[in-house]
């Protein structure tokens, strides 16, 4: 409700990728997308398998290079090749669908190492934040174990205190629920919610449409390297103005 | 019986030349705490290389780890210790067998390591730089000990190799265990030497291999 209040677009920006063109030889993963999220927005990307939603977000640390366009972050230009990289990506957290935990670390240690080693924190402090971060996560219990240990919830968890123990401007989420068993999905999403909540800057690529409704200002639809259409959760869902966007909502609330 | 005994286990011979072999075992067990370390940091450096992708520097890299793994190490060692004078360059026994092991035994831990880095997915990469860490420290922090972990066998059995090798350093003259035995045997007329050095080759790898399988269990219950 406090949303509706403050209009987002006195909000300044955080992300702002402008024209973005991504190809893989042959292939056109993106085709001239803009995306521009302001603070504490919660943008949901949503589309068919293959239509870009991957690469758009790894464009914006430069997982991936894009082959035209500009994203900047805090209005810094982060295509700039005389930037330093890796003080940019602290700044821009990164979920995966996989989780991509390192699995000879304990939890505490998967969270921990960048802050010793991108932060240069002290094992002390460091471990201290990254307890901090564990529980923010629920997880304050597992700092011991190792990820084989874990279930993919907690996993996935573990992976967002990771990216959240940097304390990002903004947060990027590749379909961190795909790959968990139903029961589990809720436990990530309550974590999610609960960054919303504290005012974080996200950008979420899922099929969770009931997440979306429910948390997200505003829905994108990605088809085939192009956004096909954006708007709020209801008109997205309740009046989307494009066949393409009316046939892909229909098979994915079909299941 | 008693001839074989006399011949093989011939204590009296043993006693006379023990101190031999152990100037032997002392030699053997430099030349293994400097070969083996060096090539490993070789192989480290060549599995390096290979991970920045580069066209050039990867047909360098394949050129060097198939040619060294290729050629024979003991001609290998024969052409450094007997060639390397015709170039003006005088190298110590010692030396020799350092260059010749380093370069043999760095292409086979680089080809190893290789292997294991390639095994790595690209998610723990990606996810260890979208924090914002450098890729050599991914590298050393992340990728390695998993990788190492996964060809620790591999790794185990060419160490072990590599100290069984040593034993070729005898052609340059170098005073290891095996020339010190074949001495130790020219001068008493008795393989009782021999023996001698088999067993302690034992002595000395069987509590490694014990060791390093430990170590990889040990690695693998941590793991999961
Ligand atoms: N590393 C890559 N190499 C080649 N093609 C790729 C690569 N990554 C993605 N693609 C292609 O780009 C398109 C978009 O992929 P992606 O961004 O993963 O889509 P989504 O996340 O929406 O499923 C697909 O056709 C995919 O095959
Ligand atoms: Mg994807």
């Amino acid at each position: 409700m406090l949303i509706s209040i403050v209009n987002p677009n006195d909000r300044p920006v955080v992300l702002d990728a402008k024209g973005i063109v991504k190809t893989f030889g042959q292939v056109k993963a993106l085709n001239g997308v803009d995306l521009a999220v302001t603070r504490q927005e919660l943008v949901f990307v949503i589309g068919p398998s293959g239509s870009g939603k991957s690469t758009l977000l790894r464009c914006c640390n430069r997982l991936e290079e894009p082959t035209a366009g500009a994203v900047y972050v805090d209005g810094i230009d982060i295509l700039n090749r005389g930037i330093n990289i890796n003080a940019v990506r602290r700044h821009i957290g990164m979920v995966f669908q996989s989780f991509n935990l390192y699995p000879h670390m304990t939890a505490l240690g998967n969270v921990t190492l960048a802050l010793r080693r991108v932060l240069k924190l002290s094992t002390r402090d460091a471990n201290s934040r990254g307890m901090e971060a564990l529980d923010g996560v629920g997880l304050t219990d597992k700092a011991g174990a190792y990820p084989g240990e874990l279930s993919g919830g907690q996993q996935q968890r573990v992976a967002i205190a990771r990216a959240l123990s940097l304390e990002p401007k903004i947060m990027l989420f590749d379909e961190p629920t795909s790959a968990l068993d139903p029961e589990l999905v809720g436990s990530v999403l309550e974590v999610m919610r609960r960054m919303r909540n504290t005012g974080m800057t996200m950008v979420v690529v899922s099929h969770e449409m009931r997440f979306a409704r429910e948390a997200a200002d505003r829905v994108i639809f990605m088809d085939e390297g192009h956004i096909v259409e954006e708007g709020t959760p209801s008109d997205i869902f309740e009046a989307p103005q494009h066949q393409r966007t009316r046939t892909f909502l229909s098979a994915v609330t079909q299941k | 019986m008693e001839q074989l005994v006399q011949n093989f286990f011939n204590i009296e011979v043993l006693i006379k030349v023990y101190p031999m072999l152990l100037k032997g075992v002392w030699m053997t067990l430099q030349l293994c705490v400097v070969v083996v370390p060096i090539g490993f940091l070789g192989g480290l450096l060549v599995a390096i290389g290979y991970s920045f992708h580069n066209r050039w520097l990867n047909a360098l890299l394949i050129v060097y780890v198939d040619f060294f793994r290729a050629f024979p190490p003991l001609v290998l060692l024969i052409f450094v210790f007997y060639g390397t004078p015709y170039v003006g360059l005088e190298v110590p026994a010692f030396v020799a067998v350092l260059i010749a092991f380093f370069l043999n035994t760095s292409s086979y831990y680089g080809e190893i390591l290789r292997a294991g880095i390639e095994s790595i997915g690209r998610g723990q990469w990606e996810a260890a730089r979208s924090t914002g860490i450098g890729r050599l420290q991914t590298m050393f922090y992340v990728i390695l000990p998993q990788a190492m972990r996964n060809v620790a066998p591999d790794l185990t059995s060419n160490t072990l190799e590599v100290i069984k090798f040593t034993a070729l350093a005898s052609v340059v003259a170098l005073p290891e265990l095996l020339r010190m035995g074949r001495i130790a045997q020219g001068i008493t007329y008795n393989p009782t030497p021999l023996i001698a050095v088999a067993l302690i080759y034992l002595a000395m790898l069987w509590p490694l291999v014990r060791f390093l399988s430990r170590l990889e269990r040990r690695m693998l219950v941590k793991q999961r």
